[in-house]
């Protein structure tokens, strides 16, 4: 078990060093790092000699990818792909474009992002799972066939949609809840409400169905007939066998998205002034701010690799069966 | 039967609670803790959060909105008086001004600027002044710096500037206002004004490139030749010719004092990396100190318990006192006790909390512009009712900036000094409507520019002499845009009947070039093709990202492109630069867009530029203006109208553009801001209940059905 | 005849499916399940919807400059249709058929005075004297009118169908899901020319903030709806099949590269990737200046990119699932027996492999199209989707939602796009359902 998981750690470096790749040329092929220094220094009065400056101290000054001018391994080293990407596999974000430390920004926004995350997994894990029994045990009824429509009705409505129209009735007209906004501690509730209720909402449509699918899966194998037949009441085989076994694939699901969850969501967060770190990737888009871009994608991916390889360990402690070779 | 009574019962507590508890004075959407309710707290926002706090290195406006309380440079603008005037804010008076000659002789105030090599100004500050309580100035008995040297340990407990227990405050010196010009120079720094003070003030390149290697903080004690310490409430600049301007730089946070200790203090590598740095916890003498920073969410002022006395204005305009804007005076300023920056990136939610009572001033988005305001008979502006119902109050101010379209003068197409090109561009000047544009996509918020200056800055024209010949008649009382028809024989004359060129026979196509993307841009670059389309010209749209129009711009690439400029101060002299041969912006890299280059224009702007406001400059400016007009190298758009809504609690409130520290002067009166948020914030419940009736309603026969079932398989 | 990158691209795909289906029409293996979706009602009413939807694209991908125009506007033939309702542009808001403008103005009357009042439309109900009173009943009597008209068409184009294929009868008649079929597409021809004749007098669904009607706009990002739900899937379908079946057959070293590019790929968050693209394509056109000088071809471009790297970001999912089928697909049989024959490889993957798992990527096709369509909404409002000059639902819920601040409310606009945004949507994932419950081999062993 753990030779597996420090073979997959191993192999996770590869791939960051891939990501790592990838987003250094597609973001340096856009940007030189002039176009940075002026995107920073603002547009009144500004020289060449400010932009060289900054480039200088920034460390946007070296050749991007080989530096022909330093002897042997230097020539590496004193590169700007070198100088910025190597730190990120220590976690070290260095400081942005716009001269401002990122690690610890990510420390602190982090916990917002959660805030609203994390409740919407689980409220909408209960409410998905919950829908999706019902229409299991009232399969064949009206009831399940007009959720099934409502289900597709849901799924088809952009989740703007459910933003602006929450925010517009829940809100404006209603006077419920705070428009927008975010605070520390407790008084965090009131802000949360609303855009975990919101997401929830946008996700029954395909929870919901997903769940069902699982279950009826289920409902159908030999086991739940021959419970049936013992005699056990439609509730007690749902509950009892359907599921639990489906609990199995639910939560690997679950496990996967998991670390994901530290990115935050990016239009609920900017719709709603939650300072996490999905509307702080969001800022950095329209800033242009690449040093933040560059840490966020490889926050992702780590995040990324990670839930797999949780994924994995989750499949062999609920599952005996399976062996991780 | 028996469980769906209970429910039912448990359904109706429910109702009664939640009617009953709406019948309270509940404020459900409060975004607030309650404690804050009735204190003087101000609450306003911020869209993007400040890059730069640090008063060497911000120029922006947003960012002087929270530094302008912070920082005290030695001058400031008069709150109520107009034309705008300077002040003393830390300084005892006004500077004493004195000439000299190039071997050192001074000169009396008469002489001709051709003949001044230096201007020194002689700055006298008020005494004890003193800084805001900071643990950078903290000592302990043997008076060593606390703070200067943090050990890791004490780093560890240390995550904001709050987690500092111990603070002190000292007395403001002439050091520390030579200190800041001295980091104007740094080049760590990135000052935005270091190359332009470098060229004013004496001795400043010679000491930047002497320190350029050193740190930051072992720059106090090497002199600057032009930067004289007199004494301790005195020091002398001194600055290269004739400058009149430069009065109004020492109004700007650039000059105000910098405690070397702050530095040291924030050079600490264990602070840096927690963010805590001096360009995001000012340390400043003003009214206000910042002690909550946290720009992913919020920034708090407080107010200074270190401030000087300062005193409400006891003078003002004409009309002032019946506005009762002196109501106030000689009262002790600040009033507010609190100001709270929260970020709002969106205005809709921004919108609507102004309207619940929960910010207390705002702005008008264009969507909301007809719900807020509505034009009187004569082009006045009022409130609508419902604003007028709550206690709205408007005010307006023409913005001493201007938006211009500019031709970029070196492309062979557009630009040049032939009568070609300059009848081509007039023609487009009449035909691009800028009054329409102010309608459709400003709500009527501006007014069409006639030349260089707006409204409000030396050397504006008013009435008819004011327009702008080549493009308005005078009639009725008020400039009239020329007919199409004289635009349509402008193109012929200069080759372009119908918009056909003749040498070529083909459509003339020209080409705009624009960093715009938004969603509303769509709309606005079309009307621009149809302005340009009734000449017969075919407007192509180069769409790009900012960088990339950045780029264009430098390399004279551009053709056609919109830009705007705002008054760094109200001097004329701050707008014709940008059209002065010397600062082009391919050649020179300078601020002159438009790459716009007359030599008479230059000879005259070097004239102007010097010169103290009086009827000979005015001669010159209006010289100025016609030289543009003629050659139109801008084509003039618009100066916008700035609409601002504050609610009834919210007092003493005049718009001054240039002056950035007005929060010292205003009043909130919290107890009837409780009021009314409490009455207009009463939670609706009643949907919520039929929902969750409605809800109950699908429940019951789903459940009876499944009873029926179950009974059925049982059996 | 002006062919933009798209246009070209979506004939492609048409041509494309018109061969496949061709290539399907005898195969003895799909005839169920094609029989399965043909019989279901709900199936056979969405497609008939996207059919419909599919055509106003089409109608909106022939683009061409007109000829007698001296604008360098590169316009379609849906634009030349309806050249009325594009430049009857009112000043700014208007509500659905609305005959006065939606914010007050300063009009001068006759006699001179000043009024401050909403100002009657230049267009929208300008054929009435006196609105106030007349316009309801004008507008039932117009809606009546182009209602029978479009009803007429569809009898007559009915009538000529049956008479052409009289043997045929039973079949277009009598099928199980013939009824709602002829339903909808009655409902459909007749309610479109209603809706067209009304347009001429009035704005079906107002206009916006700069006055250009919102029906119009609405119907225009259709195309950019179909685009990249489609686009996308051309793009990334030979990317998925290929390294998908690719890995699974050949295994080893193969497996190994492929599996390391999706997962590199997947592991970076897509919107990101889209962000960094989007603004690769900005520089390319800013260096590139001479070959966009229309506002068309330059949104054009973008579109396509959004297209390409839509397509990039989402064919790891597809490949995934292909690869695991092929690795089982692997083991049986036949594919062993063909490969201890010696048959090639590439004929083992053409003959065995391929068409065994068309239903898998069938499936995904269609499942991918509504998220793709709903993506693009949230894209925009990130300003990493489409030009902002392009029409689309993404655009107009962007400059909406501003709107909904205002009181009174504007909601036309955004209430037409989330309609027609919802109708493409409902109907694309009905009919997925349809397609999946029939291709599906467990769901078939289910029933």
């Amino acid at each position: 078990m753990i030779q597996y998981i420090i073979r997959r750690f191993l192999y996770a470096i590869p791939l960051l060093f891939g990501v790592n790749v990838l987003t250094f040329v597609l973001f340096f092929i856009v940007n030189s790092p002039d176009d940075m220094a002026r995107m920073q220094l603002g547009q009144k009065h500004v020289t060449e000699q400010a932009v060289e400056n900054w480039k200088q101290q920034r460390g946007y000054h070296l050749p991007l990818l080989w530096n022909d001018q330093q002897q042997g391994i230097k020539k590496v080293k004193e590169t700007i792909f070198y100088q910025k990407s190597v730190n990120l596999f220590l976690f070290q974000f260095g400081i942005s474009d716009s001269g401002r430390n990122i690690g610890a920004d990510i420390k602190q926004r982090m916990w917002p992002s959660l805030a609203v995350a994390l409740p919407t997994l689980l409220v909408g894990l209960l409410v998905n799972i919950t829908v999706a029994l019902m229409m299991v045990l009232f399969r064949g009824s009206y009831l399940e066939f007009s959720s099934i429509v409502l289900c597709v009705i849901l799924m088809s409505i952009s989740s703007l949609f459910y933003i602006i129209g929450g925010q517009f009735v829940i809100g404006k007209l209603l006077k419920l809840v705070p428009i927008s906004g975010y605070d520390g501690g407790l008084d965090a509730i009131k802000f949360l409400v609303l855009p975990v209720i919101i997401s929830v909402i946008a996700g029954i449509g395909s929870g919901a169905r997903w769940y069902r699918t699982l279950f009826l899966e289920e409902v159908n194998k030999d086991y739940v007939r021959t419970a049936r037949a013992k005699g056990l009441t439609e509730t007690q085989t749902l509950f009892r066998h359907v599921l639990q076994n489906a609990l199995i694939p639910i939560l690997t699901g679950v496990v996967v998205v998991l670390p994901l969850l530290f990115m935050g969501s990016l239009i609920l967060e900017s719709f709603f002034s939650i300072p996490g770190l999905g509307s702080y990737t969001i800022d950095a888009i329209n800033r242009q701010d690449f040093a933040i871009v560059r840490s966020m994608v490889f926050l992702g991916s780590v995040l990324y690799i990670f839930g797999l390889l949780l994924t994995d360990i989750s499949y062999t402690i609920v599952d005996p069966r399976v062996r991780l070779s | 039967m028996k469980r769906t009574s209970q429910k039912t019962c448990l359904l109706l507590t429910l109702i009664v609670s939640l009617v009953l508890s709406g019948c309270d004075d509940l404020q459900l959407n409060n975004p607030y803790s309650d404690s804050e309710a009735g204190q003087t707290v101000l609450y306003s926002s911020f869209t993007e959060r400040p890059k730069h706090l640090d008063p060497a290195i911000s120029y922006s406006a947003n960012e002087y909105a929270l530094i302008g309380q912070i920082y005290e440079p030695p001058f400031q603008y008069h709150y109520l008086k107009r034309p705008y005037t300077l002040e003393p804010l830390t300084a005892e008076k006004m500077p004493d001004i004195s000439y000299f000659d190039a071997e050192g002789k001074q000169l009396s105030d008469k002489v001709d600027a051709e003949n001044i090599a230096f201007t020194e100004y002689l700055i006298t500050l008020q005494q004890g002044i003193k800084f805001q309580p900071h643990p950078a100035f903290a000592k302990d008995k043997q008076g060593n710096f606390l703070f200067h040297q943090l050990s890791q340990q004490q780093l560890d407990s240390i995550n904001s500037l709050v987690d500092f227990k111990v603070a002190d405050s000292r007395e403001v010196t002439a050091e520390d206002y030579i200190y800041q010009i001295k980091r104007l120079a740094h080049p760590k720094i990135h000052s935005p004004v270091a190359e332009l003070m470098k060229q004013h003030i004496v001795g400043l390149t010679e000491f930047s490139k002497q320190i350029a290697k050193k740190k930051l903080v072992n720059i106090a004690s090497i002199p600057i030749s032009g930067v004289e310490f007199v004494n301790q409430y005195q020091y002398r600049i001194r600055i290269k010719g004739k400058y009149p301007q430069f009065i109004y730089w020492l109004a700007m946070p650039f000059f105000s004092p910098m405690a070397w200790e702050a530095d040291v203090f924030y050079s600490q590598q264990g602070l840096i990396d927690k963010n805590i740095t001096l360009d995001w916890y000012p340390v400043g003498t003003g009214p206000y100190m910042l002690v909550e920073n946290n720009p992913n969410r919020r920034m708090v002022l407080e107010k200074n318990p270190e401030f000087h006395p300062a005193y409400y204005p006891s003078e003002g305009e004409e009309g002032d006192r019946e506005r009762g804007l002196l109501e106030d005076a000689g009262e002790k300023l600040p009033f507010i006790d609190k100001v709270v920056y929260i970020l709002e990136k969106e205005t809709i939610p921004y919108w609507n909390k102004f309207l619940q009572g929960y910010y207390d001033a705002s702005g008008i988005a264009s969507d909301s512009f007809d719900q807020a305001v509505q034009f009187t008979g004569q082009g006045g502006e009022e409130l609508t009712p419902l604003m007028k119902g709550k206690g709205i109050q408007l005010q307006t101010a023409v913005a001493t900036s201007t938006f211009y379209m500019g031709f970029n003068m070196l492309n062979p197409e557009v630009g040049g000094d032939s009568e070609r090109a300059r009848k081509l561009r007039r023609a487009i000047a009449i035909a691009m409507d800028y009054e329409e544009h102010i309608a459709i996509f400003m709500n009527g918020r501006g007014v069409s520019a006639q030349g260089v200056l707006p409204p409000g800055i030396y050397g504006y024209q008013t009435g008819q002499a004011g327009i702008n010949p080549y493009v308005y008649d005078w009639g009725n009382g008020q400039a009239q845009r020329k007919s199409i028809e004289v635009a349509k024989q402008l193109m012929i004359e200069a080759g372009y009947a119908e918009g056909i060129d003749n040498k070529t026979g083909e459509a003339l196509i020209l080409y705009f070039d624009t960093a715009a993307s938004g969603p509303d841009d769509r709309a606005r670059l079309n009307w621009y093709r149809k302005q340009f389309e009734k000449l017969g010209i075919q407007l192509v749209i180069r769409a790009t990202d900012y960088n990339r129009f950045q780029q264009k711009m430098r390399s004279g690439n551009a053709q056609i492109f919109i830009w705007g400029w705002n008054a760094d101060y109200p001097d004329p002299e701050n707008f014709f630069f940008l059209l002065y041969g010397g600062h082009g912006k391919v050649k020179y890299g300078g601020e002159n867009a438009a790459n716009y280059q007359n030599a008479e224009f230059d000879r005259l702007f070097e004239q102007m530029r010097n010169m103290e406001n009086g009827s000979e400059r005015l001669k010159i400016i209006r010289k100025m203006e016609a030289i543009v007009r003629y050659d139109a190298p801008w084509l003039f758009g618009l100066h916008p109208k700035n609409f601002s809504l504050y609610h009834s609690w919210y007092q003493n409130l005049k718009p001054n553009l240039m002056a950035n520290n007005t929060m010292k002067y205003k009043r909130i009166d919290a107890l009837k801001r409780v009021e009314l948020r409490k009455k207009w914030n009463r939670p609706v419940f009643w949907p919520l209940i039929v929902l969750v009736i409605m809800f109950g309603a699908i429940l019951i026969p789903a459940i009876n059905a499944y009873r029926r079932r179950a009974k059925e398989t049982m059996q | 005849m002006t062919i933009l990158w798209t246009d070209a691209l979506i004939f492609f795909l048409v041509l494309m499916m018109l061969v496949l289906g061709f290539y399907l029409r005898g195969k003895e293996h799909l005839r169920r399940p094609i029989g399965k979706v043909t019989a279901s009602r709900v199936g056979m009413m969405s497609l008939v919807i996207l059919v419909f939807f599919g055509m106003i694209g089409l109608l909106d991908s022939i683009h061409f400059k007109p000829a007698n125009d001296k604008s360098n506007e590169i316009i379609s033939l849906l634009d030349y249709w309806t050249t009325s309702i594009r430049q009857q542009q009112e000043k700014t808001y208007s509500s659905p058929f609305a005959a006065y403008s939606y914010s007050k103005e300063n009009i001068t009357t006759d006699d001179g005075r000043q009024l401050w009042t909403y100002p009657r439309l230049k267009y929208g109900g300008a054929h009435l004297k006196n609105p106030d009173i007349k316009k309801t009943h004008d507008i039932m009597q117009k809606a009546a009118i182009g209602f029978t008209k479009g009803a007429g068409l569809f009898a007559f184009f009915f009538i000529l169908l049956l008479s052409f294929f009289k043997e045929r009868k039973q079949t277009i008649l009598k099928g199980t899901a013939a009824k709602p079929v002829w339903m909808i597409i009655f409902i459909i021809v007749s309610g479109s020319y209603m809706l067209i004749d009304l347009s001429g007098f009035y704005h079906v669904l107002g206009t916006d903030k700069v006055g250009e009607d919102v029906f119009y706009q609405a119907v225009k990002s259709i195309r950019t709806g179909l685009v990249i739900g489609s686009l996308t899937t051309l793009i990334m379908l030979p990317l998925a099949i290929i390294f998908g079946i690719m890995a699974g057959f050949f295994r080893g070293w193969v497996d190994d590269v492929i599996q390391y590019i999706y997962t590199t790929l997947n592991s970076i968050p897509g919107v990101l990737l889209i962000a960094a693209s989007i603004l690769m394509v900005q520089v390319y056109m800013a260096n590139n200046e001479d070959q966009f000088t229309s506002l068309v071809v330059r949104a054009d471009m973008r579109l396509l990119f959004l297209c390409l790297i839509l397509g990039v970001t989402s064919w790891t999912g597809l490949c995934r699932l292909l690869r695991a089928e092929t690795l089982k697909l692997r083991e049986m049989e036949y594919v062993q027996a063909a490969q201890a024959l010696g048959v090639r490889r590439r004929i083992i993957l053409m003959r065995h492999i391929l068409p065994n798992v068309m239903h898998i990527i069938l499936i995904s096709v269609v499942l991918d199209f509504s998220s793709l369509v709903l993506a693009e909404a949230v894209l925009s409002y990130i300003n990493i989707g489409v030009d902002p000059t392009t029409y689309s639902w993404g655009n107009m819920i962007n400059s909406a939602r501003l709107e909904m601040a205002r009181e009174p409310i504007v909601w036309w606009s955004l209430m037409a796009s989330f309609l027609f945004m919802f109708t493409l949507v409902l109907a694309a994932n009905i009919f997925a359902d349809t397609v999946r419950d029939a291709f599906d081999p467990r769901r078939a062993d289910n029933d």
